[in-house]
């Protein structure tokens, strides 16, 4: 199967002149990183791997131990729309490995390997789809606001004229490179988008959402809009999700889905979302990481605050949705805190290990809370026993920094990196005097 | 190498033959006479041919013979007679390597070409598998529509390759996942629902419908046979 795939990979960059190959892979905290071969090394690569100096990579190696492995994967190829067609490239996604062959601790992609492997051999497929939120801007100048495009005079085409194009454009290449979508529309708030994908396995769709955020802002870039990803860019507005869609699969078919209860629900998705919910705060900081995220997680704004579940309650950090037609295919639950800032491949694997965990305890799902919990007061979500969501980066580092769980998932070498430089990014806000600060305090103090 | 292409005679052949040369996946190409064969000599030699008795049998030896003296490449041969013309094959075994009576069952000749094909030819059988428009190189792993190269990733162009394979048939998606994937995928059947829909959208609005969905059973490529006998 492996050679096959491989000489598929040789013959297609033949065949289709390609000339160059990127090879893709992700740093700890989820930006994209490259590096280009000739056709001529390709062979090479698939075979043996490319060495690199892992130290120049965030969160990748220490300085002693530095030369790190890239090993193409195969199934990733792909060539891609936007390169010169008389120059065509491609791109394969990588897996790091050390010098002597075993998996890197600190490549993302290796860490969601190993733990859909482990569901695996307990049964379980991970499936996923993303609803990604994002926000159109012109092109950002340092210390402005961002300005919606909306407000942006010099377009001459008329905002829906620009963004209608560059979805129906992002959407396009996004098909080309094998990401299929499922909806596409106009947000809540200005110049913002959400773009739904179907579901795909864990690892394929964590490639797809790397793929995601680079098609969605080089498309954008070539009409000179600035795209972005941030969770809360502009105050006062809806901020941007990654509502996950999530289900798991076994040999027999949708593993979440029973014919017997009332909301379909089988014991699995049921211990599953109680596992989700019990160890919701540890993985925050994972699926929020950044200072940014955690104004996003406010109330008002259809994001969720409280640690909850209910059917068709969009207030709720889980959400039943009702398939259509009662297919059993369909049963799935929607994880709503995640934003699209997160490092996919981590915030995967911290997921389905809280779901997994729940399983495997039979932790028992607790009751719906299927009032509106934006509208009741702290004293009665306590009553109720429903906690909140960590309410800043510093908070959710604290939870998670005592949680086996996320240690376990992430593995010894990016829980600990991680942690450090999250830790460092706090700091760096704490030292800030923010506008609201000098707004409320400087004259009245 | 030769090429994957079978000279067939006469021009145009008995239509139950070129029937079942289309539904085995043969290419083939007919000729009505040995001159118009040795005019069209393809460069890098036919895969095989048939010749039908008989309608002429004279010519049919005449054409026998014209790839018989292509001394560099043996041509695996196959005449069909009717019974009786059995005579006629006396003294004349080096000019055909099997034969077969007329009127001949689809089956019985299906057999023998493969077997004929098996052991004179060490390169694999066709290496382009079309339908309709839709063309697969085996050996390029290039996907083209209508002349338009597909960019596609290796399981999709597995899956395209298996469905054109086997045109008409219904499989479910566990069928596709075990024939195509054919290993512990990280997936589960809803895989085979997402290549599908990637296929789909590859092969451009006017080719979708070339995967066809069976409502609760899986999904067919292309027509349901129409097998007359």
């Amino acid at each position: 199967m492996m050679d096959q795939q491989r000489d598929y990979v040789l013959r297609t960059v033949e065949e289709r002149g390609v000339r160059l190959i990127r090879l893709w892979f992700t740093d700890v905290l989820g930006s994209l990183k490259s590096f280009a071969i000739s056709p001529a090394e390709l062979e090479n690569a698939l075979e043996d791997g490319m060495t690199f100096d892992g130290s120049s990579i965030d969160g990748f190696s220490r300085i002693q131990e530095s030369d790190v492995l890239a090993i193409p994967d195969p199934n990733t190829f792909v060539t891609l729309p936007w390169a010169d067609a008389k120059a065509p490239e491609a791109r394969i996604f990588c897996d790091i490995h050390d010098l002597d062959g075993a998996p890197f601790g600190g490549d993302p992609r290796q860490v969601l390997r190993r733990n859909l492997q482990r569901a695996h051999a307990s049964g379980y497929d991970f499936l996923i789809a993303p609803d990604i939120e994002f926000f159109y801007f012109a092109p950002p100048e340092p210390g402005q606001a961002p300005r919606p495009l909306d407000e942006a005079s010099f377009f001459d085409l008329t905002t829906t004229d620009v963004t209608g194009s560059l979805r129906k454009e992002t959407i396009r290449t996004l098909e080309t490179l094998s990401i299929p979508v499922e909806y596409s529309f106009h947000e809540d708030a200005p110049s913002q988008h959400e773009i739904d994908l179907r579901h795909t396995d864990a690892l394929t769709m964590a490639d797809s959402v790397m793929t995601f955020r680079l098609v969605v802002k080089e498309v954008a870039a070539a009409q000179g809009v600035h795209a972005t990803f941030m969770p809360k860019p502009l105050e006062g507005v809806q901020g941007s999700g990654m509502h996950l869609h999530l289900s798991l699969s076994d040999g027999e078919g949708n593993a979440f889905y029973s014919p017997d209860d009332a909301y379909n629900l089988s014991p699995v998705a049921k211990h599953f979302m109680a596992g989700l919910l019990f160890h919701a705060s540890e993985i925050t900081a994972v699926t929020n990481q950044t200072v940014n995220s955690y104004k996003r997680l406010v109330p008002g704004f259809e994001a969720p605050v409280h640690v909850s579940w209910a059917r068709n309650n969009r207030s709720g950090l889980i959400r039943v949705p009702i398939p259509k037609r009662a297919n059993p295919l369909a049963t799935r639950i929607e994880y709503r805190s995640p934003d699209p800032a997160c490092n996919p491949y981590l915030a995967f694997s911290v997921i389905l290990a809280a779901g997994l965990r729940g399983i495997e305890q039979k932790y028992e799902l607790p009751a719906e809370a299927d009032a509106n919990l934006f509208e009741m007061g702290d004293d009665a979500l306590t009553k109720l026993g429903i906690d909140q969501l960590p309410q800043s980066l510093s908070d959710a580092l604290k939870v998670m920094e005592n949680s086996s769980l996320v240690h376990e998932a992430l593995g010894e070498h990016i829980f600990e990196w991680f942690l450090r430089n999250k830790r460092s990014e706090w700091r760096g806000y704490k030292t800030q005097v923010t506008p609201f600060e000098l707004s409320r305090y400087l004259r009245s103090l | 190498m030769t090429s994957d292409l079978i000279a067939v005679f006469p021009e145009p052949p008995p239509p139950e033959l070129a029937r079942t040369l289309d539904l085995a996946g043969y290419r083939w190409k007919a000729f009505s006479s040995a001159d118009e064969l040795s005019k069209a000599e393809i460069a890098d030699g036919w895969m095989g041919a048939i010749v039908c008795g008989d309608a002429d049998l004279e010519a049919a030896w005449a054409f026998c013979r014209v790839l018989r003296k292509k001394d560099s490449v043996v041509v695996p041969l196959l005449v069909l007679v009717t019974g009786a013309q059995l005579d006629e094959l006396t003294l004349r075994d080096e000019l055909f390597d099997d034969f077969c009576l007329q009127p001949f069952h689809p089956r019985e000749l299906e057999a023998r070409l493969r077997h004929l094909f098996s052991y004179t030819t060490t390169a694999p059988r066709a290496e382009l598998v079309d339908y309709g428009e839709l063309v697969l190189n085996l050996e390029t792993y290039q996907a083209s529509v209508e002349g338009r190269p597909l960019d596609l990733t290796y399981m999709e162009y597995e899956l395209l390759k298996f469905l054109v394979q086997n045109p008409g048939k219904v499989f479910t998606r566990e069928m596709l996942l075990s024939r195509v994937w054919g290993y512990d995928y990280y997936g589960g059947a809803r895989t085979v629902d997402v290549h599908i829909r990637r296929l789909r959208a590859k092969l451009g609005e006017e080719h979708a419908n070339l995967i066809q969905t069976v409502r609760s059973v899986g999904y067919r490529f292309g027509q349901s046979p129409r097998w007359s006998p």
